[in-house]
């Protein structure tokens, strides 16, 4: 699999990250020099295989659903890059 | 004896014995930091005055017979590691003004037990590297030099560089550092440490910046086994805040420095005779054996067939899970913000101006294998190969008690060199990576000098949870070793 232009293109858009469209043609090198090289796990047999997806044999643990933290406004607030009062502001999302 | 020439164990001794004082300490390291710091870089932030603080409170502690296990023991922390009221920035542009509210559970157990923090270490942005070189902050020196006058700036391997060229250069006695593919064991090779990445779960990942969360693992970098075992000590324990915290009693590392390796079998998997290994790595593993085989061990030849993919499954499930971590790095809520006319202006603006070239090549990498239509083809048959590398490690594990392992596929390389290819640098991880795709613990040990006088380091497999038999291998190779390298730039050495 190999990736075009127009794909590389909608993986940034997905991501959030913009792209110049000068740097498109060097970032389809490189993802695609990644992507051929990570094309070898194509010949590893998994049938039946069930996956992996945490680290050595984990079950995740289940808690009370109580709360334990919380009132801490100013803390979660004190970071923002722009706020009012107690919100977070972005740029006018409704006409 | 210098100040900074002691071990942790030997300054716990001398701050009880009142030989030393904790603030005398703390100073010598403030001192050498102050010397050595702006060329090595490897520091982001000092915390001097904080340092200052807290070793004063330890002699008060020591004073009054209350000292705890590190009472007074000055260490660098990881700039991945969330300190209370103290800037962490990961590394990156995107949290260059972040400063968390909380500390993390590490870094608060380390505190309980009377640690003195000096300052937050420079790393990889993200922890997304193996040189230290994708840093915002920019690249940190390794205080090795190769013999014969040569000039070269070393690499101090990554990500965890910054930690492992502090405690390499006598800036700190010991430092936290964090393992997602290597990032501590590789570093401590290539900086001539001791380094354990335990095993997933044993150290809480609570207010640790997230890279890929199922291979992210807290652990200590120190200048000997004995005193990473004392740091892990410390580091290790159940945490409810952390879903994939063990809720297993910490044993005593210390101790298990001490069993000897008498009567265990120790693996030697054939598949990481890896092609084109320099020769002297080849000979150096091979003394390594030797010297575990001369302690009583038994040398069994095991085989881990899917060594050859992890690397490939590393690049796959890693930056799956950070494209999907890093979503929250929006502009929004904290970390840098960009203008943008809208949200998804604002969005596209700040993650562009505020992550380097590295991370945004593993969103994108991860954003893809995770998209409608591929994840099949990527990410679940990675999930399935990577329980096959977890099935190895558990075959061999039936038959050995631990494995010995070369640590990199090279000695510390020079800035500049492998920037071009990605891949040629993902390739240095080629024998850390297993170790963490299966969550078992691993260590590397400084076991020699190349022929340029450079560190090299063996590595030492575990089975889950069994961080003692770790420490008891590690142990017996550095006892045998004899390492007495020491880098060129140190402190109280003439730059």
């Amino acid at each position: 699999m190999s990736l075009d232009p127009a794909t590389v293109r909608r993986i940034a858009k997905l991501a959030r990250i913009r792209v110049q469209e000068a740097d498109i043609p060097r970032l389809q090198g490189e993802l695609n020099n990644i992507l051929g090289w990570i094309e070898q796990l194509s010949e590893v047999d998994v049938a039946g295989v069930q996956p992996l997806t945490g680290g050595a044999q984990i079950a995740l643990r289940l808690r009370e659903d109580v709360v334990t933290d919380g009132n801490q406004a100013e803390a979660i607030l004190a970071n923002a890059p722009d706020r009012v009062g107690a919100f977070f502001t972005v740029p006018k999302v409704v006409e | 004896m210098m100040l900074t020439e002691f071990t942790i164990a030997g300054a716990r001794a001398a701050l009880r014995d009142k030989e030393i004082s904790a603030a005398e300490l703390t100073l010598a390291h403030l001192e050498a930091i102050a010397d050595l710091n702006p060329r090595l870089n490897a520091f982001i932030t000092v915390t001097d005055e904080q340092a200052a603080l807290q070793a004063a409170r330890a002699d008060k502690a020591i004073a009054a017979g209350q000292a705890r296990p590190l009472t007074g023991i000055p260490l660098a922390i990881k700039d991945l590691f969330c300190t209370q009221g103290v800037r962490t920035t990961a590394g990156s542009r995107i949290l260059e003004n972040f400063v968390p509210p909380y500390e993390s559970t590490v870094t608060a157990r380390l505190l309980h037990d009377g640690a003195v923090f000096l300052g937050k270490a420079n790393l990889d942005e993200f922890a997304m590297g193996s040189s230290n070189m994708t840093s915002a902050f920019g690249p940190v020196e390794n205080p090795w030099k190769r013999s014969g006058g040569s000039n070269a700036v070393l690499v101090p391997g990554g990500s965890s560089g910054g930690s492992a060229s502090a405690v390499s250069a006598r800036l700190a006695m010991g430092a936290t550092g964090t393992d997602t593919g290597g990032s501590i064991r590789q570093p401590a090779a290539f900086c001539g440490l001791a380094g354990i990445k335990p095993t997933y779960g044993r150290c809480s990942r609570w207010g640790v910046v997230a890279f890929a969360s199922s291979l992210d693992q807290p652990g200590p970098f120190a200048r000997t086994v004995q005193d990473c075992a004392i740091l892990l000590g410390s580091m290790a324990g159940f945490d409810p805040k952390d879903s994939t915290s063990i809720d297993l009693a910490v044993p005593d590392f210390e101790a298990a420095c001490r069993r000897g390796v008498r009567g265990l079998k120790i693996g030697v998997p054939r598949e990481y005779r890896a092609d084109g290994m320099p020769a002297e790595i080849e000979r150096l593993w091979q003394q390594g054996l030797d010297w575990l085989r001369d302690a009583g061990a038994e040398i069994v030849d095991v085989s881990l067939p899917h060594t050859k993919y992890g690397l490939a499954t590393y690049y796959i499930v890693a930056p799956a899970e950070a494209s999907s971590n890093l979503a929250r790095y929006d502009g929004v809520r904290f970390g840098l913000r960009a203008d943008g006319q809208d949200l998804t202006e604002l969005y596209e603006a700040t993650r562009a101006e505020g992550f380097g070239e590295e991370v945004k090549r593993r969103i994108l990498i991860g954003t893809y294998v995770l998209s409608a239509g591929y994840y099949d083809a990527y990410y679940l048959r990675a999930q399935k190969v990577r329980a096959l590398i977890l099935k190895d490690f558990t075959d061999a594990f039936a038959t050995v008690d631990a494995l010995l392992t070369p640590t990199a596929p090279s000695a510390a390389f020079a800035q500049g060199e492998k920037m071009n290819d990605p891949v040629a640098m993902y390739l240095n991880d080629v024998f850390t990576v297993p170790a963490s795709m299966a969550g078992v613990p691993a260590m590397s040990v400084p076991a020699g000098l190349d022929s340029q006088g450079l560190p090299l380091g063996l590595q030492v497999i575990g089975r889950p949870y069994d961080e003692e038999t770790v420490f008891a291998v590690s142990q017996v190779i550095e006892d045998s070793a004899g390492f007495s390298g020491k880098p060129a730039l140190r402190a109280g050495v003439p730059a």
